[in-house]
């Protein structure tokens, strides 16, 4: 009897462990449109997902990023401006975790849009992130005509920012997953270091999903 | 019996400990608890949850010989904000601190927080002390 019981518990830790060793897979947000086409004579229906749309900034080193310069690229996204006396700080003091977690892998980028480019400057934004401790081409800092960023800050599903008058800007403090295929794979509240650890938990079954892998 | 005889000496002893606390004492303690509060509200966005700063952006809180140094002055940054190069922990900054809200005994509990926390021991700060540095301010 007892034989069989550890014989029991050994299958079952075999299948457990088995079950773990399972490559996760993450939601994918946004809406969604079945699209039915007709190829080679067979009806097939395609689920198409929404996509971050084309974008033009400029970086803290000057040069233009486009949503091209990110593809082949897995990236996180938020909002920010330098000056901000609120959430700001506490959100890149958790993005600075991401970001020392995935500096050396390719692949792998943090852009974070200023959403006061007016003060923003190139310079400044240099500045901010050396002050931050930030170098290389991983984590970009980026600015270009407000009105672009405002618009595109709907498409990562984020609350689009306001100004206000005590605070200067009212904004959302999330971090948002974004896949090479560029659709919104998870959102984070970038204020607490907890999601920010699963966000980082995330980065790692995303950069190891097969589909991830395959698309250049 | 023999339970209220246990609950009569314990009381006794409470009472003892209590009246042993000396009135600094307990307005120390007073301050140093409303203090971590407004502390947790209105500054540890920026300085951390251990007064740790944020690299070359924002100071951190732990340099007790800039506050030592800084003593009377600490109420006036606060209150009305900070501006310019400033030598903290063997670190230059070149940021700027905004404006506060907090005011009168708030400013003598926050500081009074920030003193006595993050490795830093450097006693109460009173509204007195607060006051007169206050009336020190450029």
């Amino acid at each position: 009897m007892r034989k069989v019981l550890i014989a029991a518990a050994i299958i079952l830790l075999n299948s457990a462990c088995k079950f773990n060793g399972d490559k996760k897979k993450l939601p994918i947000y946004g809406n969604r449109q079945t699209v039915t086409k007709t190829a080679n004579g067979q009806t097939v229906t395609d689920t198409v997902y929404q996509t971050i749309p084309a974008f033009k900034f400029t970086n803290q080193y000057g040069d233009s990023i486009s949503n091209k310069t990110l593809d082949g690229y897995i990236y996180v996204a938020d909002f920010f401006f330098t000056t901000c006396p609120s959430i700001c700080p506490v959100m890149h003091r958790n993005m600075l975790d991401v970001y020392n977690t995935f500096k050396n892998t390719p692949n792998f980028k943090i852009i974070s849009h200023t959403i006061d480019p007016q003060h923003d400057s190139v310079p400044l934004l240099k500045k901010y992130a050396d002050k931050l401790g930030v170098t290389g081409n991983t984590w970009w800092f980026v600015q270009g005509k407000k009105e672009d960023t405002y618009k595109l800050s709907e498409s990562y599903l984020v609350r689009p920012p306001q100004e206000d008058a005590k605070q200067g800007f009212i904004h959302d403090g999330s971090f948002l997953l974004i896949d090479k295929q560029k659709r919104v794979r998870g959102a984070y509240d970038g204020t607490d270091p907890k999601q920010v650890s699963k966000l980082i938990d995330d980065i790692k079954i995303l950069l190891a999903d097969p589909e991830q892998a395959a698309k250049k | 019996m023999k339970l209220s005889i246990i609950i009569g000496l314990l009381l006794s002893g409470i009472v003892l400990i209590v009246s042993c606390q000396s009135d600094d004492q307990l307005e120390y303690a007073r301050y140093y608890s409303t203090g971590r509060v407004l502390y947790q509200s209105k500054c540890q966005n920026c300085h951390g949850k251990n007064g740790e700063g944020l690299q070359s952006l924002i100071p951190p809180l732990t340099d007790s010989v800039y506050l030592k140094r800084n003593k009377e002055l600490l109420a006036c940054s606060v209150k009305y904000g900070l501006k310019g190069k400033l030598n903290i922990a063997q670190k230059y900054f070149d940021g700027q601190m905004p404006a506060s809200d907090i005011t009168g005994v708030e400013l003598a509990e926050v500081l009074t927080y920030i003193n006595n926390s993050f490795g830093n021991k450097l006693g109460v700060v009173t509204t007195q002390m607060v006051n007169e540095g206050l009336n020190k301010c450029n």
